[in-house]
């Protein structure tokens, strides 16, 4: 297969009948993994009329295939990344922007939104907002369609990425027939067809209910780890999201505070801050107040189990 | 008193949402309301306030048939802050949007002044008090419309997912809120899919599924019940997954939230010298 960075991106032609091609070689073509997928220098940005930044001189690297959290107490600025990312600011939203931003090779203050939505894509928290046609099929083909493709790759980005979160099925139902998690996927799989290298979700399970809440960040995990797509999850849940994610950024007042693995950064100053810590960490953390000389700070519920299992049957 | 009795309802032209249902839900009462989505919840509580009336059975406010009540009068005793606060906020200030129902209800201005300074310092709102509500974010919004249902004081109170898009702090703040509200002999009835808020909360838990109730149970016992929880598309909060993947070594599944899952583990361990 040739080098994915060699090809035109938008007359990309599928090299075999299974269209995770081009998504895969992401992390393995030559020289690419060295790279970083973003980069933030000195980001800085105030909306017009406020009276401080909203972001803070936030200097970050996120390399290809990382699956990011990032957290921190409402209006910590984590909605703004979000918009600097995708080219909605400084293209949609007035203010002072100071600082890079790189994404996929493409300085955001040099590139429109619609240039960037087919290297990053945006799920939101309610697909409501997110879903306007008539058919599932119609709402997936609308961006590769806008991107200019061909009709034979546009049935073929279609197919996949309905396939890829599991509603090939549902093709031909109005969107406001689905179920909040099916039209969920619907939304994914909409951003999904235009072969983003970076996907950022803002909440995207919060409106679901919990069964499909957990699906839906299978589906997420999934798209990180055999796509190898970058992942940046904004959510204030750890509790459901620590097991998926490798990298957990904690922003707090336009900065970033804490930046780490979940283990690294789930300790005493996030608390603080006032995160909200997946709560087997919380119950570790009182034990170890009790004084039960404990080494592990668990994440998630599986590794809780093991060491209770151990401290109680040894 | 909140009561429903054989209530049954569909939306025009589509099939039944709410399928025979009977509840009595007592003054000061805490209540959430679970279920998968589309299972009716935002249904029901919308007969609660007169903005749907019952296709077949009834719903009684205080005592009073609301096919013979008003919506005016009904929101009064009922308030219902929706899903979206974008549905219900429409003022140029945040004092404004509080405002806009105690002059509807004929309150004093001064009135009017300390009532809206009061719910805005209690919500942690006071500093947008001249913002509009549609710079703010999300999160803060939702707080803004809550604020101005709980402004008029209705004595009984609905939140249709109160916890979305907010903070641990503020989740935090809203479960002290709803506990003081409950002290003041208010109903709270919330409707949620958030299960760790709820173990933490320990309120009574309606589970709706398919337009009927399949429980209504405390949450120690409810959040506890695998095949139940599986049917309504919930799942366990994350103490209770940790208790119940040790039940065999004798940690109670009840202990649903972090602090009794501390006590039930060093009970274990002393147990164990």
């Amino acid at each position: 297969m040739k080098g994915y960075m060699a090809q035109p991106r938008y007359g990309a032609q599928l090299e075999n009948d299974s269209c995770l091609g081009p998504l895969h070689p992401l992390g393995t073509a030559r020289g690419y993994k060295d790279l970083s997928i973003i980069q933030a220098n000195h980001l800085t940005f105030t909306y017009t009329g406020a009276s401080k930044p909203s972001v803070e001189d936030v200097s970050t690297t996120v390399s290809p295939g990382e699956f990011v959290v990032l957290t921190g107490p409402s209006g910590c600025g984590k909605t703004t990344i979000c918009r600097c990312l995708n080219g909605l600011i400084p293209n949609f939203y007035s203010g002072d922007f100071a600082g890079e931003l790189i994404v996929d090779g493409m300085n955001v203050k040099e590139h429109t939104t619609a240039e960037l939505a087919a290297h990053v894509g945006m799920v939101f928290q309610n697909p409501e907002n997110q879903l306007f046609s008539l058919s599932v099929e119609r709402d997936v083909a609308f961006g590769p369609e806008n991107l200019g493709l061909q009709r034979e790759e546009t049935r073929k980005r279609v197919d996949w990425a309905l396939d890829v979160t599991g509603i090939t099925h549902l093709k031909d139902k109005p969107p406001y027939e689905l179920s909040g998690g099916q039209q969920q996927r619907a939304a994914i799989a909409a951003v999904l067809a235009m072969q983003p290298k970076v996907m950022i979700l803002d909440e995207p399970t919060s409106f679901l209910d919990p069964k499909s809440a957990l699906e839906i960040l299978e589906v997420i995990s999934d798209l990180n780890k055999k796509l190898k797509i970058t992942i940046i999850l904004v959510e204030h849940r750890l509790d459901i999201v620590s097991q998926h994610a490798n990298r957990v950024i904690v922003m707090d007042n336009g900065k970033v505070v804490l930046d780490g693995t979940p283990r690294d950064v789930y300790g005493e100053q996030a608390r603080l801050i006032g995160i909200g810590l997946p709560r087997v960490t919380t119950l570790f953390n009182l034990l170890q107040r009790d004084g039960l000389g404990l080494t592990q700070t668990p994440t998630t519920v599986d590794e809780a189990a093991g060491v209770l299992r151990k401290m109680l049957s040894r | 008193m909140i009561e429903t009795e054989a209530l049954r309802f569909s939306y025009p032209g589509s099939s039944e949402v709410l399928r025979g249902i009977d509840l009595a839900i007592n003054d000061g009462q805490f209540v959430a309301i679970m279920g998968e989505n589309g299972a009716g919840k935002t249904t029901l509580v919308k007969t609660f306030n007169g903005l749907l009336m019952p296709t077949a059975g009834r719903v009684k406010v205080d005592g009073v048939d609301t096919h013979d009540s008003s919506v005016a009068r009904l929101s009064r005793d009922v308030g219902l802050v929706f899903q979206n606060p974008d549905h219900q906020l429409f003022s140029e200030t945040v004092r404004e949007e509080l405002a806009f129902s105690l002059r509807n209800f004929g309150y004093e201005e001064d009135t009017i002044e300390r009532r809206v300074g009061t719910i805005l310092e209690t919500l942690d709102l006071t500093r947008y008090t001249e913002s509009s509500p549609f710079v703010l974010s999300g999160g803060e919004r939702k707080r803004v419309a809550l604020a101005a249902v709980l402004v008029w004081n209705p004595k009984h109170i609905i939140l249709d997912e109160p916890t979305i898009g907010q903070d641990y702090q503020q989740k935090d703040r809203l479960r002290n809120f709803i506990i003081q509200l409950n002290a003041q002999g208010k109903t709270v009835i919330i409707i949620t899919h958030d299960v760790e808020f709820v173990a933490e909360c320990k309120p009574r838990i309606i589970l709706l599924s398919k337009g009927q109730v399949i429980g209504d149970r405390p949450a120690e016992d409810l959040l506890t019940d695998g095949e139940l929880l599986d049917k309504a598309s919930l799942t366990r909060p994350q103490i209770g997954a940790l208790m119940h993947q040790l039940r065999d070594l004798g940690l109670p599944e009840h202990a649903i939230d972090v602090y009794s899952a501390e006590q039930a583990i060093l009970q274990a361990l002393r147990r164990k010298k």
